[in-house]
């Protein structure tokens, strides 16, 4: 604490264009997610040492970041969208298929999966079309904005990755929220929504897609089939109990009962072995990032860095509102990891990229806007 | 709120903006979360302990133990129903992944019929999840040492031992003490009637008959439980708790081993019964019916061809003559008939009849023959018993009527079970006026009286129920219930099967008793009774009666003989005999099929017989 306190490593963090909060609110729930993990995997090292190599790199990123101005991010948003929207075209064209989803480009070195290049590149790319008008905006500033967010949306959709483009979509609509849209649409939205839903039911949502919604309207119609996940994984957040079963002694989850265990539902992990508590203690640390995010938003000195960095603080929450939703039975399994505890390469990096973009937007101040 | 829209960017307005925007965004986040707290207290507290059912539910499983199936001991401790070892090669089909190729693997190392790995193939589809089946059983040594060589390359096939039922004496006791075999629907519908299933879950072996079958519930045993934590591949982590099973207990009988030997032995390749009872209590000394099977092919699974062939044939060596064979009894009858004319006053033990070789209903005409063509000349009941005179027993019957003979003879044990500690026993036949109307649909005759009196007619009895009269009338009217278990034996104690007598029968003179039993004696003792040639020069006394039972009806003046008739009609020979005859010790019951007469066919069997077991006292008594 005193070192925290200390003027000259104050001075560090500002030399590295660091959020000393945000910093720390970070590494406090990447520690968690590797003892999780480390649990969670069965105690797999080969598990533990790749999540950490990803930890790394993911930092290096969050820190090359940091060091960018927010006015870079603002020139190469358009280019970026563009790009990334050039390559999820390829992707369904030419991708590589995974999983029974085409979701990645074959670099030749390696395998890359433009979309989550998108879940930056739109918030970046509405942000900046935003900027460029007064707030609030005019309608049709905003149909613009809105089909900046449906076109990649609909596109990764139809790879199929419903999680991503959900993800992506609402990354977009957050900018425009924030933005200024007016209440009568916003109201108007929430009425159209719930058809939209049922058109999305009809001519979008795959087979899969269905049966998950299906599934998660009752589980126990199907405890052996696609209802097993859920129920395995309540089973597991139920008899956790207030206190939990101890690190490492959750039965559903060493035992194996409990699927992707490492995964989508490490929170049901988390829940089993550290209870209540643990949750507790969990969502106290996101409650405390976001409202970081929402800060550094708010302190910031243009609106297309307010817009970025309030967009990706909220999208941040929606990944773990969704994830825990989908695993404790609030919302349909939609495939969204828990964001920084999950085991997964590059969801983790392109999250980390935008808490590096949100850390320089905080230090990253001109000297006009002090005066 | 804003009627005119600012043209041009306002900051503080557009700043303002964005924090309303921003806390507003905030507000809902927490409220998410508030929404996410309240779902974990509902799961996590709520029902938290539905959940950890359910949790329970995956994890725990309860695999049951077999307990072993007591042991039968013999009186003397020899084993006469062990447990032995089976080996068997057995696969999961959940960690095979290719069954039928597997099979074929199999089959080329030990052999598997084709009928077999269709079976097989069948099985599969209907198994329970992560339960091995068993491939094949009982395998040899060999086989075993093959399978283990190759395990390696097996993979999901294992090697399974056991415990199953092993009868060393293979055919000697098969209808006294049964065989096990594999539980079929019909007894499984019976354990769930009896609300046992539970006890048998790990049992694939139940009594199929005789003794295993009558005290399957005590040999049985309990069974135990082993509580294993599992994970989601039904592979056991660790146990958690367990009950080990609790063996059924061994059964100690009063059979001798040996004079079931000699019982055999002396049966030969004939189609008979022997029953050698203690008359004091009813204990079985031995229970031997000709011809006899193996009932460890039972155990094992009997193939079909080797069933028919005991089924059909003409011996028919299922059927247990001591129990189930019913034979009109004959002449072993008139001792029990002496004590009803006597308790009647029909006779007196002075009272003479005057036999001239055949006896005739007062206004028929036609006669019915005593076996000595030329009669015996006066006749009083002693001398009617020792040299088995027809013609009195005749003349009593018809003049006893028969009700009374119907009503009295039913108390010496005749037309009911006798209560053995088997289940397959035959209630033979008393009968009446009552059921010869409801039988035959037929009036009694006074003809049908006549025979009656000779233990032929409608008659029929068992082996069994014979030995049980016997020991009634040895026992001056008391009843014990013949049994083969002696006592059952655990760790903590011996139970004794041995029930106490029953007065059947009071008598208004208790000297009638001693006039029957004295007439047995004299049957065998004195020169010119019917068993006396058999009997002669034993070291120790004896009674007894022959008997000679026709198995068709003769002609009034067609003579018997033997050699002119097919074999299957010639006349059963029969015996009920004890000794010593002063306090009888044992008694035994001899019935040969189509032997012809009994004073000389049953009669030495159960001469030797009686040798033997007193031969064999002795020298257990000079021993110690």
């Amino acid at each position: 604490m005193n070192r925290l306190k200390d003027p000259s490593h104050k001075g560090l963090l500002a030399k590295l264009h660091l959020d000393g909060p945000l910093l720390a609110g970070l590494l406090l729930l990447c520690i968690t997610g590797l003892f999780v993990l480390y649990s969670a995997s069965g105690q797999h090292w080969d598990m533990m040492a790749a999540h950490s190599t990803r930890l790394v790199i993911a930092f290096g990123a969050m820190l090359f970041l940091a060091q960018v101005k927010p006015q870079t991010f603002s020139f190469w948003a358009v280019p970026l969208f563009l790009a990334g929207t050039a390559m999820l075209v390829m992707v369904l064209a030419f991708g590589h298929v995974g999983k029974g989803a085409q979701r990645w480009l074959d670099l030749g070195f390696m395998k890359f999966q433009p979309s989550e290049v998108m879940k930056l590149a739109v918030p970046m790319a509405v942000a900046w079309y935003v900027s460029s008008h007064p707030l609030p905006l005019k309608f049709r500033h905003l149909i613009i904005g809105f089909i900046m967010c449906a076109i990649p949306t609909v596109l990764i959709q139809q790879q199929p990755d419903l999680g991503t483009s959900i993800l992506i979509f609402v990354a977009g609509i957050f900018v425009l929220f924030l933005g200024g849209m007016s209440w009568r649409i916003i109201t108007a939205l929430a009425l159209i929504i719930p058809v939209g839903c049922y058109s999305m039911w009809l001519f979008v949502m795959h087979d899969y897609q269905k049966r998950r919604v299906l599934t998660f309207i009752n589980p126990e119609s199907d405890p052996l089939g696609s209802g097993y996940h859920i129920i395995q994984s309540k089973i597991a957040i139920g008899s956790g109990g207030f206190e939990g079963k101890g690190w490492m002694h959750g039965t559903q989850s060493q035992l194996e009962f409990l699927p992707e265990r490492h995964t989508d539902f490490i929170f049901s992990v988390f829940s089993e072995e550290l209870g209540m508590i643990g949750v507790l203690f969990l969502l106290a640390l996101y409650a405390f990032i976001i409202a970081r995010g929402l800060i550094i938003a708010s302190r910031a000195q243009d609106n297309f860095s307010k817009l970025l960095a309030g967009s990706i603080t909220l999208t941040f929450f929606v990944y773990v509102f969704v994830n825990i939703g989908m695993v404790s039975g609030l919302l349909p399994v939609v495939g969204v990891p828990l964001p920084l505890v999950s085991y997964g390469g590059t969801s983790m990096v392109t999250l980390m990229a935008g808490f590096g973009m949100l850390m320089s937007i905080s230090t990253h101040k001109r000297l006009l806007a002090q005066q | 709120m804003i009627k005119r829209r600012p043209s041009i960017q306002d900051p503080a307005a557009e700043s303002q903006m964005f924090n309303q925007r921003a806390l507003f965004g905030f507000v809902v986040v927490m409220i998410c979360f508030l929404v996410v707290v309240f779902n974990q207290y509902k799961l996590q507290v709520v029902m938290h302990d539905h959940y950890v059912t359910r949790a329970d539910g995956n994890r725990i499983k309860l695999i049951p133990q077999p307990p072993n199936r007591g042991l039968i001991y013999d009186r003397n401790g020899i084993l006469l129903a062990e447990n032995r070892p089976i080996h068997s090669v057995e696969l999961i089909p959940e960690q095979v992944k290719n069954i039928p190729e597997m099979l074929a693997e199999l089959a080329k190392l030990i052999e598997i019929s084709p009928e077999r790995q269709q079976e097989f193939l069948k099985e599969v589809k209907y198994h329970r999840r992560f339960v091995s089946i068993a491939v094949k059983e009982h395998l040899t040594e060999q086989e075993v040492a093959i399978i283990a060589v190759n395990q390696h390359r097996l993979p999901g096939v294992t090697l399974e031992a056991r415990l199953t039922r092993h009868y060393p004496y293979g055919e000697l006791f098969t209808h006294a003490i049964g065989y096990i075999g594999k539980i079929n629907a019909k007894e499984l519908d019976k354990l769930e009637e009896e609300g046992v299933t539970a006890n048998y879950a790990a049992s694939r072996d139940i009594g199929k008959i005789g003794l295993e079958r009558y005290y399957e519930s005590q040999l049985h045993g309990q069974v135990g439980f082993q509580q294993v934590e599992v994970n989601n591949r039904g592979r056991v982590i660790r146990i958690l708790d367990s009950k080990p099973a609790t063996s059924g207990d061994d059964l100690i009988l009063s059979i001798d081993m040996h004079l079931q030997q000699k019982a055999k032995e002396l049966l030969g390749e004939n189609r008979g019964a022997i029953v050698a009872m203690d008359p004091r209590d009813g204990a079985v000394i031995a229970f031997y019916s000709n011809p006899s099977y193996d009932p460890n092919l039972f155990v094992h699974g009997i193939s079909g061809k080797n069933y028919r062939e005991l089924l059909e044939s003409p011996d028919r060596p299922l059927v247990n003559r001591v129990t189930q064979g019913v034979y009109p009894p004959a002449s072993t009858i008139k001792p029990h008939m002496a004590i009803l004319g006597l308790e009647h006053g029909t006779v007196t033990e002075q009272s003479r009849i005057a036999d001239p070789g055949f006896y005739k209903l007062p206004n028929y005409s036609r006669p019915y023959r005593d076996h000595v063509r030329w009669g015996h000349g006066w006749v009083d009941v002693y001398t009617a018993i020792t040299k088995s005179c027809d013609t009195y027993f005749y003349d009593l019957a018809v003049k006893l009527g028969i009700d009374r003979i119907s009503d009295y003879m039913k108390k010496f044990g005749f037309g009911s079970r006798t209560g053995i500690d088997v289940m397959e026993e035959s209630a033979g036949l008393m009968p009446s006026k009552e059921w010869k109307r409801a039988r035959h649909k037929q009036n009694w005759f006074p003809g049908d009286t006549v025979s009656l009196g000779i233990g032929q007619s409608y008659w029929s009895t068992t082996p069994m129920q014979l030995a049980l009269s016997t020991a009634i009338l040895l026992n001056d009217g008391l009843k014990p219930t013949p049994h083969m278990g002696r006592y059952f034996r655990n760790q903590l104690k011996d139970t004794s099967l041995i029930a106490p007598l029953e007065r059947v029968i009071e008598v208004k003179n208790p000297n009638n008793w001693q006039i029957s039993k004295e007439a047995m004696r004299q049957t065998l003792m004195v020169q010119g009774g019917t068993g006396f040639n058999a009997f002669k020069g034993i070291s120790y006394s004896a009674g007894g009666k022959t008997g000679t039972a026709q198995v068709i009806n003769m002609a009034a003046n067609q003579k018997y003989d033997a050699n002119a008739i097919k074999e299957i009609h010639r006349d059963n020979a029969m015996f009920i005999g004890y000794a010593p005859a002063e306090n009888p010790t044992i008694s035994l019951t001899v019935t040969v099929e189509n032997a012809g007469g009994g004073g000389s066919n049953a009669a030495p069997i159960a001469r030797k017989m009686m040798d033997y077991y007193f031969t064999r006292q002795s020298a257990a008594g000079a021993q110690p």
